[in-house]
């Protein structure tokens, strides 16, 4: 079926099988690599990417649920081309070995850090819970989340 | 004992430089395997076995073959003569329990593979895999090495047993020792299966060029040169005919990287259907069709005087190294054997290392193989020898650990053995004892070991440990200066995720004196170098990091040289430095300047001699007695590199392997049942570590003792970081338990069985 919707900020319109993850989808069909697929299982959480404001695992999403929706996925994170703080962030700590899990980590950050931009160090780790990382052991991209929290303070008071 | 530190002449290396690697994998334009695609392509799906032993008495196809989509099914019949996959190591004794690219006439393990499915999209082929009906007459099972080696059920056809080799490491007279020592004590111990588990599962796309006849292999690691050789053998085709392709890589940890069934039965499709074939596993067949590793049993006898000199250690190790030995399968053997004490000064030592076959899934070597095993049986030895004999835990240790006036001490003797008798190669082992003691604050966490606070058990543990590194034989490496001036380094190093091209970029910018930005490193591919070796062993750093140094001083020569010919002076009157020829009459040319001459130079650094790093781990733990479940609230590991390249990449590699062995310790488990059933095949069974697990983890890393066995004076820390995790957690948890009369012998520390050992122990 046809769907339409915006990636990225643009708009895009394409045919979707209804078995077609959204994963497989924006992979496939958009040639948006940069999302990963670790599991297919909706565990890993290295596919996740941000719909409408929240993070989702697109491996257990169809490519016909984004129909209408705002669809982020890493390539969006820093449209400028310059690292954005977060990414920044994940560099200076050493964040990211292999590379294969980032993507996932940057968009559940992105979307936690966006919505409770004062998050502590155990609600981060809370939320990260539901990405596995295999080279890192965790430690420094929870330093990096915590670093970048201030990208996030300028438009949100501390509740 | 003399101390020597590592001189820093220079601005990159030893400087925690930012990845050069970083900027792609964070705005998403790394390049796995999986996101390749090629015009026509046919997609994959392998049919394996649902039964651990038995004689395929059919297969049919047809409903396969009648699904729209489907291009061809694939069997042994169609493979003719199938082909053994080699092994990297060639002891003979194990080649006839080499994998079969595909099961011919018998299934050994569940998930070997039985067919192969094309079709034109991964869907298709994977709902026609379903469809391909195999009938399967069971054979009796072998689950267990003890079952294996009484050999009553053989697995292998033409052979006589089911162990694949037995390895002996000896030194001075053990039988003598134990017989007049004043103190002996007998344990067994049991290290459980887990496996490396990297994020990005497996995949091969395979190209035929039939015009050349030549076969293009992309998802290659680790090996891929080797790998190459292996495939062109398989596949009885000139080695110049195939190139193996490396994409950036999502986790290699030991298990990725070999030649597995289907790097075969992909490029084996590609060339007879002259298709681009690609195959991309999922996880849930990744967990029965990749490496499993660490399934090892042990029984040891230690014997000491009274008062803590070590006198002797003898025993015998099991490896249940699954259905067919793998290609890197016996370095666990030989190592569980060789460093069983690795850090230890003992003078007589008997320990053999044998591997014994199973229906399990083959296993392979994952992240300090043998070594993890070894620590957790030796250090558990160790405990319950100070214990018996009433000795202070570090006093023990400290006493028999090598010292710098031991080096370079002899490793014991291995045979059989293909490679040179190995030493230690320098260092000071009670000195990370002593630095891990005072970071960790050993002295203060004693006093509450073994107290309960709040229901909760507390206990400390340490673990001592080496990690050899800087594999042979050699590496070798390219520099060109392309026509900006800048420079082309092709390494046969490969990337697995542990940031190589920073590593290299560093040496290479310090050894010609420009800036990192400059270079551009190539590496792992086949078609970049006439010959290379890879990553594995911890080698990459050291081996291929040094090869760079040779290929600079080569290549600075070649320019000073070139300049020479420019200016019309003798190559002496030519000063290079910072980039730039200078004559003496104040001329210049920058490396810019005579880019229209594509100098290049090329570097080898040969290597037979190993490195040793070496380390302490210490751990604080709670037990809470009613669930079984263990809080770790401290880990602290001191390690002594040699000299570090990049301070940031290398306590990277140290957290992260820690983190991992954790797993190892207290979740990850690969259980069978008694078909041979595997138990477990998703995330949701296999508990890995997640972020709120350990955050207490702490790594300090020493130069005082450069490798004298290379010019970098480095040696190879990529897996020391996992070594002494289940030795020292290990026993900290036997020390939180043994108020209750808990022994720890066994792994995995898992909340059930902890709790099952208590409730054993208060009936």
């Amino acid at each position: 079926m046809q769907i339409a919707f915006t990636i990225n900020g643009a708009p895009t319109a394409a045919e979707a099988q209804p078995r077609v993850t959204l994963a497989d989808f924006l992979r496939e069909k958009l040639k948006l690599t940069g999302t990963h697929v670790g599991c297919s299982h909706g565990v890993c959480g290295a596919c996740t990417v941000i719909v409408d404001g929240a993070a989702i695992r697109s491996c257990l999403t169809l490519a016909v649920q984004a129909d209408g929706c705002h669809v982020t996925t890493v390539e969006g994170l820093s449209p400028s081309g310059d690292l954005s703080p977060l990414q920044a962030a994940f560099r200076k700590h050493h964040a990211l070995q292999c590379g294969f899990c980032t993507p996932g980590m940057l968009m559940t950050l992105h979307a936690l850090l966006t919505d409770e931009p004062y998050a502590d160090e155990a609600r981060i780790r809370e939320v990260l819970g539901g990405n596995l990382c295999r080279c890192t052991g965790y430690i420094p991209i929870v330093a990096a989340a915590c670093e970048a929290r201030i990208a996030y303070q300028g438009a949100k008071v501390q509740p | 004992m003399s101390v020597t530190t590592a001189k820093r002449p220079n601005a990159y290396v030893g400087s925690p430089v930012e990845r050069v690697e970083d900027l792609r994998f964070l705005t998403g334009r790394g390049e796995y395997v999986a996101d390749l695609t090629r015009e026509g392509q046919w997609h994959a799906a392998v049919v394996r076995s649902s039964l651990a032993h038995g004689r395929i008495v059919s297969l049919d196809v047809d409903q396969a073959l009648a699904l729209p989509g489907v291009r061809a099914v694939l069997t042994a019949r169609d493979i003719g003569i199938v082909p053994l996959i080699p092994l990297r190591t060639g002891l003979p004794s194990y080649q006839p329990y080499a994998q079969p690219a595909i099961a011919d006439n018998i299934v050994r393990y569940v998930g070997e593979p039985i067919a192969l499915v094309l079709a034109d999209t991964a869907e298709i082929a994977e709902d026609a895999a379903d469809k391909v009906i195999s009938e399967i007459e069971p054979l009796p099972l072998v689950l267990g090495w003890d079952q294996s080696v009484n050999g009553q059920i053989l697995l292998i056809g033409d052979t006589t047993t089911n162990v694949a080799g037995r390895h002996l490491a000896s030194r001075g007279d053990a039988a003598a020792a134990f017989a007049k020592a004043p103190y002996r004590r007998r344990e067994t111990f049991r290290v459980h299966r887990h496996m490396a588990m990297p994020m990005e599962t497996r995949g091969v796309l395979a190209e035929w060029d039939s015009a050349t006849s030549h076969l293009t292999v992309h998802g290659a690691a680790k090996a891929p040169y080797f790998n190459r050789k292996s495939l062109a053998k398989m596949l009885n085709m000139p080695e110049a005919s195939v190139d193996c392709m490396e994409c950036d890589v999502g986790g290699g940890f030991g298990a990725r990287g070999e030649v597995y069934p289907e790097d075969f039965l992909i490029a084996f499709a590609a060339r007879k259907f002259a298709r681009p074939i690609k195959w991309i596993e999922d996880r849930r067949e990744h967990f029965m069709a990749m490496n499993h590793a660490r399934e090892i049993d042990a029984d040891l006898e230690i014997a000491c005087t009274r008062d803590g000199k070590l006198l002797g250690l003898r025993g015998n190790a099991y490896i249940d190294c699954g259905a067919y030995i793998r290609p890197s399968c016996i370095t666990s053997v030989r190592n569980i054997a060789t460093f069983m004490a690795g850090a230890y000064r003992i003078p007589n030592f008997e320990v053999y290392g044998t591997a014994a076959l199973t229906n399990k899934t083959p296993a392979g070597g994952f992240r300090g193989p043998g070594r993890y095993e070894s620590c957790f049986f030796f250090e558990r030895l160790m405990d319950i020898v100070a214990d018996d004999l009433k000795l202070d835990r570090l006093e023990f240790r400290r006493r028999n650990l090598v010292t710098a006036d031991d080096m370079p001490y002899p490793l014991a003797k291995l045979e059989p053995s293909e490679s040179p008798d190995g030493f230690l190669d320098s260092g000071h082992y009670p000195a990370t004892l002593d630095a891990c003691a005072h970071e960790f604050g050993w002295a203060d966490k004693l006093k509450l070991n073994g107290t309960v606070i709040d229901n909760l058990h507390h206990g400390i543990g340490l673990c001592c440990f080496v990690e050899g590194g800087a594999a042979g034989p050699r590496e070798n490496v390219r520099l060109e200066i392309e026509s900006s001036g800048d420079v082309t380094l092709y390494s046969g190093s490969s990337a697995i995720g542990q940031g190589l091209e920073t590593v290299m970029s560093q040496i290479a910018a310090d050894a010609l004196e420009i800036p990192m930005e400059r270079i551009r490193v190539l590496h792992g591919s086949t078609n970049l170098l006439h010959e290379g070796f890879g990553s594995f062993a911890s080698r990459a750093t050291v081996v291929g990091g040094n090869a760079v140094l040779v290929a600079a001083k080569t290549l600075l020569e070649t320019v000073r040289n070139a300049a020479a010919e420019r200016f019309q002076v003798s190559p002496e009157a030519v000063l290079v430095a910072n980039g730039v020829a200078n004559a003496s009459d104040g001329r210049t040319l920058s490396f810019a300047d005579l880019g229209d001459l594509k100098l290049k130079a090329e570097g080898t650094f040969a290597n037979s001699k190993a490195t040793y790093s070496y380390g302490t781990a210490m751990a604080h733990v709670a037990v809470d007695a009613t669930t079984g479940f263990t809080k770790l609230l401290e880990y602290q590991v001191v390690d002594d590199v040699g000299r570090a390249i990049n301070p940031l990449t290398l306590h990277g590699q140290v957290i992260g392997a820690a983190v991992q062995g954790l797993g190892g310790v207290f979740s990850e488990d690969l259980p069978y049942d008694e078909n041979g059933q595997l138990l477990v095949g998703s995330f949701a069974e296999y508990v890995m570590p997640v972020a709120t697990d350990y955050p207490n983890i702490h790594a300090t890393t020493m130069e005082q003792y450069p490798s004298p066995n290379n010019p970098l004076g480095a040696k190879g820390a990529g897996e020391g970081g996992i070594i002494p995790v289940a030795g020292a957690v290990g026993n900290a948890v036997a020390a939180a338990l043994a108020p209750l009369g808990v022994t720890i012998r066994h792994l995995p520390l898992t909340p059930a069985r902890v709790w099952e050992l208590i409730q054993a122990a208060r009936a």
